[in-house]
């Protein structure tokens, strides 16, 4: 009744390739957005409902650490979920990020913020392209083994060579303050309006060129290379461009990952755990979807929160104190079994059970 | 020039034990084509729930057989709860369904027998044999001979096993085509079972070795990452690539460190080293050094 498409022709050019060709998912992306907007910064400045809402946490300690790993996981899913290309060095590439922003706001004084988070971006796409070049030889298992060369190689170079980090104990760097346009973002509330903004752009942007020719390229070349390369696609171009757009997106994630949400990082913040659980989100949300990359991203930073929260209700419920190893264990076993649990029961993700429950949506209420 | 060489026999007995924890993938890779990451947690797991009973006053001999009752538990609900429902999908979903595992392992083993490192006494000292010493100058750990012994011993078990056993015959048979396996009445499952039951032994030994060297600790879990270049190397279907790769890989990490860091500004290199060696010599020749040759284009 709600979601039904029929009716809804579309007589141009331009409506047939529009992002969202059905109206009622366009009505949901635009009230989601607003959302996002208008409705959670309004509320957090309304009186009297921050006594019932903790948003300062909400905003620093979930929102903006789950848009900045949308954002890294979407571009892993660009690199594996669409192209193909197995990485386990995602966390290597926001490293990159994190640290071409940092040097470059430390050493060209005046350059712009966003300037500089682009730059960061463009940095890590090279650093990805140079790591990517394996992947022209080899495929699958070999090639993860590539890009785990990539993750302990950068980490490895960032302690190691005091420049990157402008000579600080151990590596640790302290990001300068989130000044654009001069206009400081100083408050959860303003980073997460400008994390929220990037990362809204670049995941139209994402999801506007995965149905473009290269992302069509991209997807050929996942399902089978040799059949890609027989219909004209350039094998070579097509992968390294992968490699390049997805830590492009990685960069900018680790940008935002060093100055919007922890303000100071060091090499070993992005070690391959931080890898692994973006590898996670696309696993959990779905492999080659752009949702996908949300859902998972959700999941992956709320189930420890949520975890957490449930240990300490127990607790409090009880009134017992659970040993401080007991938690963080079952944090684990419950992880792993929930990755193996998606695997067998939807390989596909969270995202397929969204597009499940969209075609039974469009037949409800009348399922004939 | 003797330096060299106490540092290049150090590298190799360090090799060894690398080709250990590889001989495990190597295992599984060739009976189901499954890149098991989780090798690395087994090892951990069989080598704390060794100390453990050790520790719970269970005598040597016991801990070890109650230790491999637990990887053959592990082995069974592994082949049930995993594989089993995940036949037949790609291999990449089961190399991330053996990721969820690894973290699935690492929880159990911490939560049953706590974290703190524990040292296992194996009765082999880590120190020089006075004979080599004297003789020739260099100073060559007992217990990486010993070690190394306790290598070549299992390769040898498990050549024999893989060669002239009915059992080893199938697991070849299973490996080379699933469909033809199964349609001369071969149970896959049951191979299954088998090659995660010797994968979980060769975890013992390896996490028995290790944890004898360094401590039964959480870092053993990092060795998974330590196999992949000699895997890399070695080639995934081979066992004698696995030993020769874990020598390549343990004699070159440590030439490296002594005559290469001080070009690249200071020590630390091991860390990288190894993959990107593999990385290297995976541009020569993709399948290893011992692979199947296959031949399809990239």
């Amino acid at each position: 009744m709600l979601y039904r498409e029929a009716g809804q022709f579309r007589t141009t050019y331009a409506e047939d390739q529009q992002l969202f060709p059905i109206r009622q998912d366009r009505i949901v992306a635009i009230l989601f957005l607003l959302f996002a907007f208008l409705v959670v910064p309004i509320a957090s400045v309304m009186p009297g409902l921050d006594r019932m809402i903790d948003f300062q946490y909400w905003y620093s300690g979930v929102l903006i650490p789950f848009l900045i790993f949308a954002l890294a996981a979407l571009g892993l899913n660009i690199l594996t979920g669409y192209a193909g290309q197995l990485s386990l060095g995602t966390a290597a590439f926001m490293a990159v990020g994190a640290f071409a922003a940092y040097n470059l706001e430390l050493r060209l004084p005046g350059i712009p913020m966003l300037a500089s988070f682009i730059l960061a971006g463009v940095i890590a796409a090279l650093v990805g392209i140079v790591f990517g070049l394996p992947s022209l030889r080899i495929k699958g298992f070999y090639l993860a083994v590539a890009t785990l060369a990539a993750q302990f190689f950068v980490v490895w170079a960032l302690q190691k060579f005091g420049w990157f980090s402008n000579y600080s104990t151990s590596g640790v760097i302290t990001s300068q303050k989130l000044v654009i346009f001069g206009y400081a973002f100083d408050t959860p509330m303003k980073r997460y309006l400008l994390v929220l903004a990037i990362v809204a752009l670049m995941a139209l942007a994402a999801k506007n060129m995965v149905r473009s020719s290269i992302g069509r390229a991209w997807m050929a070349v996942r399902d089978m290379d040799v059949a890609a390369a027989v219909v004209g696609i350039p094998i070579m171009k097509t992968k390294l461009l992968a490699f390049a757009i997805s830590s492009f997106y990685c960069g900018v994630a680790g940008a935002l990952y060093a100055f919007a949400y922890l303000g100071t990082v060091e090499p070993e913040g992005f070690n391959l755990d931080l890898s692994f659980r973006v590898l996670f989100m696309i696993i959990i949300g779905g492999m080659g979807s752009i949702l996908g990359s949300f859902l998972g991203a959700a999941f992956i930073v709320l189930l420890p929160i949520f975890l957490d929260l449930s240990a300490g209700s127990i607790e409090r419920g009880f009134g017992l104190a659970l040993p401080s190893g007991l938690v963080s264990n079952l944090t684990l076993i419950i992880f792993g079994a929930l990755i193996v649990f998606f695997l067998v029961v939807e390989p596909l993700g969270l995202a397929r059970i969204w597009q499940i429950a969209k075609e039974k949506l469009r037949l409800w209420p009348f399922p004939h | 020039m003797q330096f060299f060489f106490e540092v290049l026999i150090g590298g190799l007995l360090a090799g060894v034990m690398y080709s250990l924890v590889a001989l495990g993938f190597v295992l599984i890779y060739k009976a189901s084509g499954v890149f098991n990451f989780a090798q690395g947690a087994m090892v951990f797991f069989a080598a704390l729930t060794m100390v453990g009973f050790t520790e719970l006053g269970a005598p040597f001999w016991l801990a070890v057989a109650l230790s491999l009752v637990a990887m053959v538990i592990l082995a069974f609900l592994t082949e049930r709860v995993v594989l089993r429902p995940l036949v037949n999908q790609p291999q990449i979903t089961l190399f991330m369904a053996t990721i969820g595992l690894t973290f699935f392992i690492e929880g159990v083993a911490q939560l049953s027998w706590g974290a703190q490192v524990r040292a296992l006494d194996l009765g082999i000292a880590d120190e020089p044999i006075e004979w080599i010493s004297l003789n020739t100058g260099m100073s060559i750990s007992k217990f990486d001979l010993v070690a190394s012994g306790i290598a070549a011993v299992l390769v040898a078990v498990l050549a024999v096993f893989f060669n002239k056993t009915r059992v080893g015959r199938a697991l070849r048979a299973v490996a080379d085509d699933h469909q033809a396996a199964l349609a001369v009445g071969i149970s896959l499952q049951r191979i299954w079972v088998t090659v995660w039951i010797v994968a979980g032994f060769v975890a013992l030994v390896t996490g028995m070795l290790w944890g004898a060297r360094n401590g039964v600790q959480f870092a053993l879990t990092f060795l998974a990452l330590k196999a992949l270049p000699v895997l890399i190397l070695g080639g995934f279907e081979s066992v004698a690539g696995a030993i020769v790769g874990g020598l390549i890989v343990g004699a070159s990490e440590k030439l490296a460190e002594v005559y290469l860091a001080k070009y690249v500004g200071g020590g630390g290199i091991e860390s990288w080293f190894p993959y990107v060696l593999a990385l290297l010599f995976l541009l020569v020749r993709p399948e290893g050094l011992f692979g199947e040759k296959h031949i399809d284009r990239v």
